[in-house]
This record gives structure tokens, C-alpha cells and sequence, in this order.
């Protein structure tokens, strides 16, 4: 279909909102945050100071904590969370299955739930006081309440169940839609060869999902490095900000304490290099891997 | 022959045995915490750190408590009104994007898509010090426009509507302007009420997005009079001695919404990204 002018012209009123938006609230903001990330100083007192802000958050031993905190999470918990979602729905994708929406319904069902609420379940869950603990001293492994989230290691343990409670859902439903797609006859004719259940889901499934596995990875990738909710909700980023993760810390430096928006518009810079370089990384590894 | 298909359904059989389990499990696991959620706020505190799993009697209590701690009246009102207009100026202002970038594109517009797309790449913390300065700067801290701005415009959703443009037939575009429909007209009358499952997963994604920001509303929103359900949610937890039959009303409070236009959406919700990712 040829457009005239007039039509192309109508096309360019049609999308300049949404573009303008975007350059406005997004492009725009991105660019004065690049500047300020070379500014330094406290609240509006800012004046340039090349790349000290870049070179400082290296010897800043909270960010560097919080950096290995997002890859803790980032590392442990997206693997896993996709590799869940992906047998999940694999499961759900057979036609002989009863109670298949139930199903679904029910594994949906945490992403309807928002992150400062599922934070919170899961804190009172593993409180001092709470229903984990409850149980573990009535089934005699414990005498006391154990300290979930003032001890380092089980703090992080709770956050990253969490992420694998809230998000695995949304990532199934994904791998649904994509298998969707799929033709079932292909299914069929793997079982008739005597394929084994893991050869089919190792040989077809992966294989024919492989372009939305990659855009799932992406997105949870990002995501990871983005956490701020249960950093801040959760574990509050403690015991003495062993589980807090750069957005959190981020926040802290820009609003909780004096202001100092240039050092942290330096470390937000420092996310959207790990954001891109890691995506680039996703979808060169994507593309090889046949 | 007859052994094979019987190997074969027993095998799909003893596959199924393990797929229920499992899915079982899951199902549990995913629903637990949230209906330990609902039945906590029906239990007194003292109730809830005692492990009781049934529900109490509790509950006008516990409301009681929170409406005289915390603006719950507040907080619904708000986020119903943030999270209504955020979605309605979205879905418009997207699907007219999405629409136009696949119906008229040409080098120049598919150009702009590409970098549109960058867009998604951009963290949120990145360009939080910058928007604030602007809201700031603008007087508009505490206010509805403060809120929903950055978020109306979305490559996700402009993408979504991309999509499920490609799909729509061109002849109906060509016979409606021999017809003499004006072009807004031919996306109004045509286009729009063809596309309701994309409307669908494009409303529960805005929703929930808006009712549920969090980081963004704790920036701008500081305000008494303009806190958001998820802002009133944390606040019930600050403070020395929590009341978890309290806290879990507010809970509840904060999630029926989404989960109720999840309930009512869902069918359409997977249909929307089916066509989506095809």
C-alpha cells in the first residue's frame, strides 16, 4: 500500500504523542543524568568533577555490596525462576491434562499481587514471630525463632524464594503463549517414535522456544538489576545493607540521606551499561547456540 | 503394533501422574501465602504469630485499627484515580502509535520505532533524579500529572499495538476511505473495536503497573493527601510493634483490585500476548 503525503502526514500526528512522551520523560532525562553523573556535590550545590563520581563508587564499599547483591540474585534466581517456568508450562501444554486453567489460574495468581504486598507477606511469613518459624519450633527442628532476615545468607535466601514466587508465573504464561504457536502434531509424532518425556521437552520444546526464552531472559535480567521493592520492604536492605541491592541504595543516597545526585545519577549510568551489556551478551549467545 | 500404543499410553499416563504432582504443588505453593494473607486479616495479631490457619472473627476490628492509623479512604481513592486516567491516556495514546507506526509506516517512521525500542533498555533509578528535578521544577509534585507522565507512553504497549495492527485488514482501511471515513475516524470505528484482547492485556498490564509503582509515588507523591495504597501498605509496617492483623487488611486492601480485573481479564490477557509474540 503506497501512502500519499497526506496519509504519511496523518501517520506523524498520530504517533508524535506517544513519541514526545517518550523523548520528554525517558531520552531527555537520560541525557541530564549523564551530566550530572560528572557533577559532584551536595543537593543543588553541584559542580563538574570529570569522572570522580565513577572512579569513587569503586571504592564505595556499599555499592560494590550492593553490585554483587543484584548478581546474587541475579545469578541464583533467573536461572531458576525460567527453568521452573519453562517445565511449568511445558506440563500445562499437554492436551490430556485435567484442570489445566485451574492450574494456571493458581500459578498466575502472585503476579496479580504487588510488590510492596508480597514483600510484606513474605516478611511477616519469615518474622522472628512468624508462621516459618511457627512451625519449624512445633516440629521440633528449631527451639527458638531463627533470625531469617537479620542473618545474611537466609536474608537473601527469602528474597530470592520471593522473586521465584512472585515471578515465575508471569514468565510461564510467556512460554504458553509461545508454545501456543508450536503445532501439537510435532508432539504427537515425537511420542509415537518413542521419544521420552525429557527428550521432548530437551530436543523440541527449548529449541522452538528458544526466541522468547531469550526475551524472557532480557527482561528478567533487567528486572534483577532494577530490584528496589524487596530490598526495601523486605529486608529494608539490612543486616547493615548486606542484602541491599543499587537501585535501593541509589534511592538512599538520593533521597535519605543529604542529596548527593550526582554520585548517584553516576551509579544509575552504572546500571544501564550492566542492563545493555548484559542483553548484548543474551542475544549474541541467543543467536549461536544452533 | 497394539503393545506400542500401549506402551505409549501408559508412558503418557505415568507422565501425567508426575505432571499432576508437580503442578499441585506449585499451585499450593503460589496460593499459600496468599491465602494465609486473606485469613490473617481476620485474626488478631497475637492469632497470626500463633499459626492459625482458620479464619477468625477478627477482620471489623482490624479494619477498624487501620481506618484509625491509616487513610485508607485516602489511599483507595487515590489510586483508583491515578491508576484509572494513567491506563484510559495510555491505551490512547499507545494504540494510536502502535496503530500508526504499522498502517502508515514508511523508513522514516520504522527509524523512530528502532529508537523508541532503545527505550526499554533505559532503568527506571537512571532517570528518576532527572524526572523529579522536572516535577519539581514544573510545581507539580503531589499532583495526578506527576504521577502518571512518565508512564503513559510505553514501548511495550506501542509494540503491542504494532503487533496486532499487522493483522488488520487493509482493505477495510482502503473500502472506508472510498467510503469518505476520515482517517481518525477509520482507526475510531474500525480499528479500535476489532482489537478487544489487546485493549484487555494492555488495560491489566497499565493497571497493574500503576496501581502497584511503588519507587516513583514515594519520590513525588510524599504528600499526605496524595499517598497511594502500596505507600499506606509500608507505612502500616513502620514503627516498633506491628499489629500483623492490621498490616494484612491493608494488604488485602491493596491487592483485591488488581486481582479482581485479573480474574476478569485473564482469558483475554493470554490471547493479547499470544498475538504478541507470534
Amino acid at each position: 500500500m503506497m501512502l500519499n503525503k497526506k496519509q504519511s502526514m496523518t501517520g506523524w500526528v498520530f504517533l508524535a504523542p506517544a513519541v514526545l512522551l517518550i523523548a520528554i520523560f525517558s531520552f531527555a532525562p537520560m541525557v541530564r543524568a549523564l551530566l550530572l553523573s560528572f557533577q559532584s556535590g551536595k543537593g543543588t550545590n553541584l559542580s563538574w568533577s570529570g569522572a570522580y563520581n565513577y572512579i569513587r563508587m569503586f571504592q564505595d564499599k556499599i555499592f560494590l555490596q550492593s553490585l554483587l547483591n543484584n548478581f546474587i540474585y541475579l545469578i541464583i534466581q533467573v536461572p531458576i525462576m525460567l527453568v521452573l517456568a519453562l517445565i511449568l508450562a511445558a506440563m500445562l501444554n499437554n492436551k490430556n491434562l485435567k484442570f489445566k486453567g485451574l492450574f494456571r489460574t493458581a500459578i498466575f495468581l502472585p503476579c496479580a499481587t504487588s510488590l510492596v504486598s508480597y514483600a510484606i507477606i513474605f516478611r511477616t511469613l519469615f518474622a522472628n514471630d512468624g508462621l516459618i518459624n511457627f512451625f519449624l519450633i512445633k516440629l521440633g527442628i528449631l527451639d527458638t525463632g531463627y533470625q531469617f532476615l537479620t542473618n545474611t545468607t537466609s536474608a537473601r535466601i527469602v528474597i530470592i524464594i520471593a522473586l521465584i514466587w512472585r515471578w515465575t508465573g508471569y514468565n510461564m504464561v510467556f512460554y504458553l503463549a509461545g508454545l501456543q504457536n508450536i503445532d501439537y502434531s510435532i508432539y504427537e509424532a515425537a511420542r509415537i517414535d518413542g521419544a521420552s518425556t525429557f527428550q521432548i521437552f530437551r530436543k523440541i520444546t527449548v529449541p522452538l522456544l528458544k526466541p522468547i526464552i531469550l526475551l524472557t531472559a532480557i527482561m528478567s535480567t533487567n528486572g534483577t538489576l532494577q530490584l528496589f521493592d524487596e530490598s526495601f520492604n523486605l529486608t529494608g536492605g539490612g543486616p547493615s545493607n548486606t542484602t541491599i541491592t543499587m537501585s535501593h541504595y541509589i534511592y538512599n543516597i538520593s533521597f535519605k540521606y543529604v542529596p548527593k545526585f550526582g554520585y548517584a545519577a553516576a551509579m544509575s549510568f552504572m546500571i544501564l551499561f550492566l542492563v545493555a551489556f548484559l542483553a548484548l551478551i543474551q542475544m549474541r549467545v541467543g543467536d549461536k547456540r544452533d | 503394533m497394539i503393545s506400542v500404543i500401549k506402551k505409549d499410553v501408559r508412558l503418557t499416563t505415568k507422565g501425567n501422574g508426575i505432571s499432576y504432582v508437580v503442578l499441585t504443588i506449585v499451585s499450593l505453593f503460589s496460593v499459600f501465602p496468599l491465602a494465609w494473607m486473606v485469613i490473617s486479616a481476620t485474626n488478631k495479631s497475637v492469632d497470626v504469630t500463633r499459626g492459625v490457619l482458620i479464619p477468625g472473627t477478627a477482620f471489623l476490628d482490624n479494619l477498624k485499627k487501620l481506618l484509625a492509623a491509616q487513610a485508607l479512604g485516602t489511599a483507595m481513592a487515590n489510586s483508583f484515580k491515578y491508576a484509572i486516567i494513567l491506563t484510559v491516556v495510555s491505551l490512547l495514546i499507545c494504540s494510536l502509535a502502535g496503530y500508526a507506526f504499522e498502517i502508515y509506516h514508511d523508513k522514516g517512521k520504522d527509524f523512530v520505532m528502532k529508537i523508541i525500542l532503545l527505550a526499554m533498555m533505559v532503568p527506571f533509578v537512571a532517570v528518576l533524579i532527572p524526572l523529579f528535578q522536572m516535577m519539581s521544577a514544573a510545581k507539580l509534585l503531589n499532583t495526578t500529572a506527576a504521577f502518571i507522565l512518565p508512564s503513559i507512553s510505553t514501548p511495550l504497549l506501542i509494540m503491542l499495538f504494532r503487533q496486532s495492527s499487522r493483522s488488520f485488514p487493509r482493505d477495510i482501511i482502503e473500502a472506508a476511505r472510498i467510503d469518505g471515513l476520515k482517517e481518525y475516524q477509520i482507526f475510531l470505528r474500525m480499528f479500535v473495536p476489532t482489537q478487544k484482547s489487546t485493549y484487555a492485556a494492555a488495560l491489566t498490564i497499565t493497571f497493574m503497573a500503576a496501581w502497584n509503582a511503588y519507587l516513583w509515588p514515594i519520590v513525588v507523591m510524599s504528600d499526605k493527601k496524595s499517598i497511594t495504597m502500596p505507600m499506606l501498605v509500608a507505612n502500616t509496617i513502620q514503627g516498633y510493634v506491628t499489629d500483623y492483623g492490621v498490616v494484612m487488611v491493608g494488604v488485602l486492601f491493596c491487592t483485591l483490585p488488581t486481582v479482581i480485573i485479573f480474574f476478569i481479564l485473564q482469558k483475554n490477557f493470554a490471547e493479547g500476548i499470544t498475538g504478541s509474540i507470534k
